[in-house]
């Protein structure tokens, strides 16, 4: 591959120059940028989606369509597009391509190729995903696409939710294994596993999980289209089918899955906040060994998403107790959230305003999940705003703002340039204030017994609480809509007009990616490859050694 | 070394304090009838355990919000050159800090879970002198036809206290029923029942919807139950019975073969 695309790495900063170097590009930095784009482009989709839906949803009685077809495919698009095409791209695309292999101090990912691979087919599902939107037999049969729904005409084109699962599967897959082999192999001299950073053991983890789950996923699609278009019937009761399967199946997945978000975005977190405080994390390995602890704790509480499903009794309660357990490992990563600001000396940069808005919501979204755990509290809130509430609170609000304070951390090393740091400030400010007139209410109106996935709520037109939930939301949308928008154009103003960055570590931290690469690292990241020092750590701020370089440029060999 | 030791102790103590919940609800005979809940109807049973979870998730998330904003305030960085001071941490400190947090959440998770599964249990049983109404959910209507074979669509009319029993099955997709009032929701589905059950307490209407997404009138899929006192549900029997003829066929079609 030498010279192919001027990947041999030789350091020099600055990025691709033509257009050829960024299509065809096997840089993972560049790739990350791909991912990011991809990941932006989809959050506008489905946020406009959702804004669509909070305007329908501002009173009772249709507001902007009567149409319930329309509605349940923005619905349909605003869950898939979010999960599939925004959240996990962002972090498992951008974070792990990006960040991860500079962390470890690699010269690139382990396998160049299959990399560029995996940010194709995530463009592919993305636009077969966008299809959606105007071809005529549209699917909307929710992200999940439980059947029998999905079986029958009326959920539209099956086969289009399940290719683009399949892809978008596939695309993980090849980044999962890709990016362990990179965590485990391409360490650079001096690194050990518990010098790792944060971020890297979070992503790390969470493509763990990925390569165990992710088949189980594609598999349960790709029997829905079996059954549709070719009669198989594995959840057709008719033919002796069972249409839980499914939900066994692909919540198996996706709670798992719910990790992989997680994970990602929390390491961000612990990287923001050490730095902004200066501080080492508090008791780093616990929390690395809590990190790991997710593989196995998450594999077996699927069944907390289908308490309400006909499952046996006694696989409720046994559920219940393993759902609770979760409560242990994410406690401790909590714990060791606010131990880090402990004695720290912490500087509120733009990137740590919208870390501290993510961590203030994942108390809310951790603690909203626990009243769902237990079965028999489920029975009165399945399905309704309360679980919906509690689920956007952590991945729509703390989740969205951690990925955003990570695109604002790493953006200096992506463009050079610094965005406006009052500007991110006061957009952080907006969309936590905002989300939070979002989400707040519509948890009261849950507990009055709203249901989800209601295009209109005319049976509780007398419900002054619901009423006014919706009411307040739909102004909260008007805060999210202006921040997140201001939130684009202050990335756009910083990449185009930005303070050019003259400082490669604009935040002060001591992790590879900041203090061993020139302002935008170049093509293999490093001049020569980077060796940590006995006694490096990335979160000790008091005598870190510096990172050393071999001394023999241009002895850097190739990937074979 | 002495201190070691008692470390060690304090340890192993902490260990044990999760057991004490649900060693204190071992020693309480398990419920076997109404009067045991209190009196309550699992709805009220329902109410009191959300109203305890709230409190508990509200006390932990105020402490560990003050505790965490204290420490962003105390500790802003004064100079340039300031670097954070967080103590190192011994081994035994490590591991306690680990072992200690564990043990408290662990506690807390055994407390919550102790009351979810005696509600559940509550939730689960159905009385003895329960009636039997089936429940047939359609795109987008619900269909019930209770014990005096009286067949109506999106609304069931129950007596004040008699417990309910609905045996469910979906004629096409899924859809999941649920009853504002009442505090129960379970899913409908074709080639299986399933069943919920709950306790008429006062008269008046109250709320259902579908909570499964069961395609575009999803939203339209509502009914309410009405909950007559015992002199008006016999009227209501009789002006029934007498204008519409016998459903029986379709009734035992729709019959189950499991018993509670």
């Amino acid at each position: 591959m030498s010279g192919f695309m001027g990947h041999e790495p030789d350091g020099k900063p600055g990025q691709p120059k033509t257009v050829k170097e960024w299509v065809f590009t096997l840089d993972h930095k560049v790739i990350g940028v791909w991912y990011l784009i991809g990941a932006i482009a989809s959050f506008v989709v489905a946020g406009l989606a959702a804004s669509a839906m909070r305007l329908e949803l501002g009173s009772v009685g249709p507001d902007i369509t009567d149409n319930g077809d329309i509605y349940n495919l923005w619905l349909t698009m605003h869950g898939a597009v979010m999960i599939l095409g925004f959240q996990i791209p962002a972090l498992l695309g951008f974070v792990a391509n990006w960040a991860v292999p500079i962390m470890v101090g690699g010269k690139d990912m382990a396998f160049p190729r299959v990399n560029a691979m995996s940010v194709w087919l995530l463009w592919s599902g993305i636009l077969l995903a966008l299809m959606n939107l105007v071809i005529p037999d549209s699917y909307n049969g929710m992200w999940t696409g439980y059947p029998p729904y999905s079986l029958t005409d009326a959920v539209g084109n099956t086969a289009l939710y399940t290719s683009v699962v399949v892809i978008l599967g596939m695309s993980s897959v090849f980044g999962a294994v890709n990016l362990a082999c990179t965590v485990a192999f391409m360490r650079c001299k001096g690194m050990g596993w518990f010098q790792m950073p944060l971020t890297v053991w979070c992503v790390f983890t969470a493509n763990v999980i990925q390569l165990i789950f992710v088949p189980v996923l594609a598999a349960s699609v790709l029997l829905l289209s079996l059954d549709k278009y070719l009669g198989f019937g594995f959840y057709n009761p008719e033919v002796g089918g069972d249409v839980l399967l499914y939900q066994n199946l692909f919540w198996f997945y996706s709670h798992p899955a719910v990790y992989v978000i997680l994970l990602p975005f929390m390491g961000i977190l612990f990287e923001i906040f050490a730095v902004s405080a200066r501080n080492d994390v508090f008791n780093y390995k616990a929390t690395v060994w809590s990190v790991i602890a997710f593989i196995p704790v998450s594999s077996d509480v699927w069944v907390h998403h289908a308490y309400v499903a006909g499952l046996p009794d006694w696989l409720r309660l046994l559920q219940t107790f393993t759902t609770l357990l979760i409560s242990l490992p994410f406690g401790l990563l909590m714990l060791s959230l606010t131990g880090t600001m402990y004695r720290g000396a912490i500087r509120y940069t733009g990137p740590m305003y919208w870390a501290v808005g993510a961590f203030f919501m994942l108390i809310i979204g951790a603690l909203t999940g626990i009243p769902n755990a237990l079965s028999a509290i489920d029975y009165g809130i399945s399905d309704s705003y309360v679980i919906m509430s509690h689920f956007h609170y952590v991945m729509a609000v703390s989740g969205g703002m951690a990925i955003f304070a990570g695109v604002f951390f790493w953006f200096p090393k992506l463009t050079g340039r610094m965005c406006n740091t009052l500007m991110t400030k006061l957009t952080a400010v907006g969309f936590f204030i905002g989300m939070n007139i979002v989400m707040g209410p519509l948890y009261f109106a849950g507990m009055e017994g709203m249901p989800r996935r209601y295009m209109d709520y005319q049976m509780f037109a007398d419900n002054a609480t619901i009423v006014s939930a919706q009411h307040w939301s739909t102004i909260g949308l008007y805060i999210t809509f202006v921040s997140s928008l201001l939130m684009i154009v202050v990335w756009l103003h910083g990449a185009i007009a930005g303070e050019k960055c003259t400082n490669p570590n604009p935040w002060g931290s001591e992790s590879l990616e900041f203090t061993a690469t020139a302002v935008i690292p170049g093509q293999g990241n490093f001049p020569t490859p980077v060796i940590c020092p006995e006694g490096w750590h990335p979160y000790n701020f008091i005598d870190n050694p510096k990172p050393e370089f071999e001394p023999h440029p241009g002895h850097t060999g190739g990937h074979h | 070394m002495k201190v070691k030791s008692l470390m060690h102790k304090v340890m192993g103590a902490m260990l044990a304090l999760p057991l004490i919940p649900s060693l204190a609800h071992a020693f309480q005979s398990a419920p076997a009838t109404r009067a045991d809940y209190n009196g309550w109807t699992p709805h009220e049973h329902w109410d009191e355990v959300w109203h305890e979870t709230m409190v508990d998730i509200t006390v932990l998330g105020v402490i560990f919000a003050l505790v965490t904003i204290a420490f962003m305030v105390m500790y802003v960085r004064k100079g340039h050159g300031e670097r954070g001071k967080l103590p190192m941490l011994s081994p035994q400190a490590k591991l306690g800090w680990v072992v200690i947090p564990c043990m408290l959440f662990l506690g807390d998770d055994l407390f919550l879970y102790v009351k979810g599964f005696d509600l559940h249990n509550h939730m689960r049983n159905v009385p003895t002198d329960a009636v039997e109404v089936k429940v047939t959910g359609s795109m987008w209507n619900w269909n019930y036809i209770d014990s005096n074979d009286i067949d109506s669509d999106n609304e069931l009319v129950v007596k004040v206290g008699t417990p309910v029993v609905l045996r469910m099955v979906s004629d096409d997709v899924l859809h999941s029923h649920y009853m504002q009032r009442y505090r129960v929701t379970e899913d409908l589905m074709p080639g299986r029942i399933t069943w919920q059950w709950f306790m008429p307490d006062q008269e008046g209407e109250s709320v259902v919807t579908c909570r499964e997404y069961c395609g575009t009138m999803h939203s339209g899929m509502y009914g309410t139950v009405k909950a007559l006192s015992a002199a008006d549900y016999d009227a209501y029997v009789a002006e029934q019975t007498a204008s519409v003829p016998s459903v029986t066929g379709v009734a035992s079609a729709a019959s189950t073969a499991d018993k509670i």
